[in-house]
């Protein structure tokens, strides 16, 4: 099994290599010039080349290429070309921001779809099952942001009883209850938008197990359904929605884009957003390969949660 | 003959399945005894409910199928008058399933000891170590070498015979009185069929169980069973002593099924005789005999109604309009009017 693993990681490398050659490419393949956010049209065209030279824009692509890559070694994402402030200060910033918004979120998602998925799979075509299959079509067709309006305008402006915008009130120190008001409307928010897709692979997931032969002959050794839903069925369903856990590893930094930006929440999506629009190019760059990179190693993580689980697998090595 | 007791009988047995907006009779009206000790072959081809009828008797069918009767007597019981959670307690206990394709039938994220010892806590009420010990047991028993580091082993590592053989010691572990094996060879290889076959014989008059043998290997049932039950469009056609219904089959369809097995007389090449036509279709069936639209001695009086069984003798019945000597006079008449 460790020699899988080493292999899997082995492999990884060159494909983080690869995607970052392909976000530079993207980027300096965009319609746009980096230089034009740092000057105005009244500039002379020596200061242009001035500063375009002061960025290093002048050298060839490479050359600009592995400059890049070194610094992000090193830990330097670079600067932003509008603020001037350090990227890695300001992901330090934000990332755990997010995290804190998307982790709790998800788990509760997570958890919630396990269940409900489970409980709909094995009464399929029920009532129970009808229930909440409706609610995950009627959730999947939803957008977020509309849900997210929704709930500002019900909460936030009808009853006024939670704010909404921010992380903490201004000007008031910050205390727990006041963090948990702020947080409260973004998290069910988006517990809402991780459930639907969730639960319809947990349904699905079930149902496929509920119609494989061993559940049949279960049952004809008197199993109880009580047994071939929690001793055999339930094994069979967690299997590949482990592989899920490990495929929402990049969601940590950009799952909630839309949400956070509806809600002001101080984390990578806001950020994200005003870099896009202010084609503030080294910020694009540095959260596309940091969240291509998370991709990877959560396929990665994927993997070897899935090799620790299945016996099959276990043994291909 | 030697009169032995009933273990199974079942009388007046109807299941029909609803899919979407249809309902398919897949049993009608089936009337069958298991004795004590013996082994029933249920014969037929795919489709013609031989597999649903057991599996109605087991009450494991899927939530769609309804399944009636008059009677499904076991031992003393009415399983009929039973609650699911009675039912459940006789299944795997005293009542024991095998399957048609043993690669399917284990929970791939179990392993075989887990399989066993389950169903011995279950039923035997064992405490871990004991249903362990009695689960080497059960594996030495069907023939599979060094039990208790197979135990240990999941069921990808095993071959089909093995697996087969894991069933078969999973059903046998709680010593059944009847044991259900539906078509267990089908998805092995010949070799492994015969060992498979051997096995089950072996044990039957170890433990003194009965079988209920279903196959539509007429060549597997030969040399195995007691009593041979023949089945057609959900419907018993024949039943009778293995000897009578090979050497004095006295309903067509009995006939024309062992006109098709092959016949391995040197020198001699005899073309196979197929039934022409296709199973019938469940869906809709018309009243009369089902095997009507194949068979060669239709009259108008056989697709109207469903004929009588003729008895025999005490065992064998079959369910024609015509007699087997009548249908002889028949063939009789059809050579010399070829002449």
């Amino acid at each position: 099994m460790t020699k899988y693993i080493l292999k899997r990681i082995l492999t990884a490398i060159p494909m983080i290599l690869i995607i970052t050659i392909i976000c530079f490419t993207l980027i300096h393949m965009a319609p746009y010039d980096a230089v034009d956010s740092m000057t105005s049209p009244k500039m002379s065209q020596e200061t242009i080349d001035l500063i375009r030279a002061k960025y290093g824009y002048d050298k060839p692509l490479y050359v600009q290429y592995i400059r890049w890559i070194e610094g992000m070694l090193g830990g330097n994402f670079g600067y932003s070309i509008v603020t001037h402030q350090n990227i890695a200060d300001d992901l330090a910033v934000r990332i755990p921001n997010t995290i804190k918004l998307i982790l709790p979120a998800y788990l509760t998602a997570y958890i919630l779809s396990i269940i409900l998925g489970l409980v709909a799979g094995s009464h399929k075509n029920k009532w129970q099952d009808k229930l909440i299959d409706g609610f995950a079509s009627i959730g999947i067709a939803t957008p977020t942001f509309w849900i997210a309006m929704l709930f500002i305008y019900l909460f936030g402006y009808k009853l006024k009883v939670l704010p909404i915008l921010g992380m903490h009130t201004i000007g008031l120190e910050s205390s727990f209850a006041d963090y948990m008001k702020h947080f409260i409307m973004p998290y069910i928010v988006l517990v809402i938008g991780f459930l639907p897709d969730s639960i319809r692979y947990v349904r699905s997931s079930t149902i496929t197990q509920y119609s494989e032969d061993y559940v049949m002959v279960q049952t004809a050794f008197g199993a109880s359904k009580r047994e071939i839903m929690f001793k055999h069925v339930c094994k069979n369903v967690l299997l590949p929605i482990i592989t899920k856990l490990g495929m929402a590893l990049p969601m940590l930094v950009t799952g909630a884009i839309i949400t956070e930006t509806i809600f002001g929440w101080p984390g990578i999506g806001p950020y994200f957003i005003k870099a896009i629009q202010g084609m503030d190019y080294p910020i694009v760059m540095a959260i596309l390969v940091l969240s291509s990179t998370l991709v990877i190693l959560g396929n990665l993580l994927s993997d070897i949660l899935y090799c620790i689980t299945d016996p099959r697998i276990r043994e291909m090595g | 003959m030697e009169q032995s007791t009933k273990l199974l009988e079942v009388k007046n047995l109807n299941t029909t399945f609803q899919i979407q907006k249809n309902i398919v009779k897949a049993v009608r009206g089936v009337d069958i005894h298991v004795k004590k000790g013996e082994i029933l072959a249920v014969v037929g081809e795919s489709g013609s409910g031989k597999s649903v009828l057991m599996k109605s008797i087991m009450g494991i069918l899927p939530e769609n199928a309804q399944v009636t009767a008059d009677l499904i007597q076991f031992e003393e019981n009415d399983l009929k008058t039973f609650s699911k959670e009675q039912q459940r307690k006789i299944r795997g206990k005293e009542i024991a399933m095998i399957f048609q394709d043993p690669m399917t039938a284990l929970n791939p994220l179990k392993t075989i000891g887990q399989h066993l010892c389950e169903v011995l806590k279950r039923h035997q009420g064992l405490k871990k170590a004991d249903a362990l010990k009695e689960a080497v047991n059960a594996l030495s028993k069907v023939g599979i070498p060094s039990p208790e580091s197979r135990l240990k082993q999941y069921p990808h590592e095993f071959s089909g015979g093995m697996r087969q053989r894991v069933l078969i010691a999973m059903a046998l572990c709680c010593h059944p009185k009847l044991l259900i094996a539906d078509e267990p060879t089908t998805a092995l290889d010949v070799t492994i069929q015969a060992q498979i076959l051997e096995l089950l014989q072996e044990l039957q008059e170890k433990e003194h169980m009965s079988i209920v043998l279903i196959t539509h290997d007429l060549g597997v049932v030969a040399s195995l069973s007691n009593r041979i039950a023949v089945m057609y469009g959900g419907r018993v056609m024949e039943e009778g002593v293995t000897d009578e219904i090979f050497y004095h089959p006295q309903h067509p369809y009995t006939r024309a099924l062992l006109h098709a097995i092959p016949k391995p007389v040197t020198g001699v090449k005899e073309r196979l005789e197929p039934i022409p036509g296709m199973a019938p279709s469940l869906l809709n069936p018309f009243p009369g005999c089902p095997f009507a639209d194949r068979c060669n001695y239709t009259t108008d009086a056989c697709r109207e109604k469903m004929p009588e069984y003729h008895t025999y003798s005490d065992t064998q019945r079959a369910m024609c309009v015509f007699t087997g000597e009548e249908l002889d006079k028949k063939d009789g008449k059809e050579k010399q009017n070829d002449k």
